[in-house]
């Protein structure tokens, strides 16, 4: 029987997995990002699981408001990567000092 | 029943493993495909949940559009990916402690919060109201009371276009371009010009 606590398992196991990502990946800003996206999956699949196993459908509502606003948030992060790429030729963010402090 | 544990456990296994791939994978690309891969298992997931809407919705927006722009992004830079792996091997172990214990420190409360919580007051599972659609049960309540949300969504998502199309846009210099009011504010006095050319002898401009 499948129950509320498997899918938050899941989910925290997915949320874990974004984390470590952006651990180990510090240089590589697309795979940053790609750990971002898995993180804000794991987020929705815990909004799910509660709305459908409290009978609540507000939480589907917030999933999709998370949705929308991850959608907005790569394209953003992608554009300023294109753009931190043109102006310095590679996109390793650990050395990005650009601006003389 | 079992049926629905099968599939569970199934697409549940393939999200784990694919978002692992995501985080160690060589090459972007890859990265990018087993991301796509995790969020069609997670719309299956969904659907298991009985949420099709948003199951509809994560592989439109994310394996339609977020995926293909990180792929378009991935495959238009020229970067030497192996260089961005320096470091990699030293921060894994640390990284995967860190990761294990956050694990089993979730699951701790995960499990908590189901057996002990408001949930388990609750019988079963339902995603829609009875006799009706989720896509339905979703609508009379996004249009109803959470219709200014919904709105605000909408502007954030224009905000989006609007500066990604502003921080990509660049113009070139010596790229000529068509200037329409130049060309509407044209008049045969400016548009035309008298030349009194000497016999024997050519104009150039």
């Amino acid at each position: 029987m499948i129950g509320l606590t498997h899918y938050l398992t899941l989910a925290a196991m997915l949320f874990t997995i974004g984390v470590f990502g952006i651990f180990v990946n510090r240089k590589n800003i697309i795979v940053i990002l790609m750990s971002i996206e898995l993180i804000l999956l794991a987020v929705n699949i815990n909004l799910v699981a509660f709305s459908v196993y409290l009978h609540d459908v507000v939480g589907q509502i917030f999933a999709m408001f998370v949705l929308t606003v991850a959608a907005a948030e790569a394209a953003v992060g992608l554009a300023i990567l294109v753009t931190f790429f043109r102006n310095r030729g590679d996109i390793a963010v650990d050395d990005a000092s650009v601006m003389k402090g | 029943m079992a049926l629905q544990a099968i599939a569970f456990y199934v697409m549940a296994t393939v999200t784990v493993f694919a978002a692992l791939a995501v985080v160690l994978a060589k090459n972007p690309v890859h990265s990018v495909l087993f991301l796509i891969t995790a969020f069609f298992s997670a719309a299956g997931l969904f659907v298991l949940l009985g949420a099709e809407f948003l199951a509809m919705l994560l592989v439109v927006v994310y394996v339609g559009a977020v995926a293909v722009l990180f792929l378009f992004v991935v495959m238009m830079l020229d970067v030497d990916f192996v260089a961005l792996r320096q470091g990699f091997a030293r921060y894994l172990p640390i990284g995967g402690v860190i990761a294990g214990i956050l694990t089993i420190e979730m699951i701790v409360v995960a499990t908590m919060v189901a057996t002990k919580g408001a949930a388990s007051r609750v019988s079963g599972p339902q995603a829609s109201l009875p006799d009706v659609t989720n896509a339905e049960t979703i609508g009379r309540v996004l249009y109803t009371d959470y219709v200014y949300f919904f709105q605000a969504a909408g502007l954030v998502l224009l905000v989006a276009m609007i500066g990604a199309i502003v921080l990509t846009l660049r113009h070139k210099p010596g790229v000529r371009r068509q200037n329409v009011s130049a060309q509407t504010a044209r008049n045969p006095k400016s548009g035309m010009r008298m030349v009194d050319i000497q016999p024997g002898a050519g104009e150039g401009e």
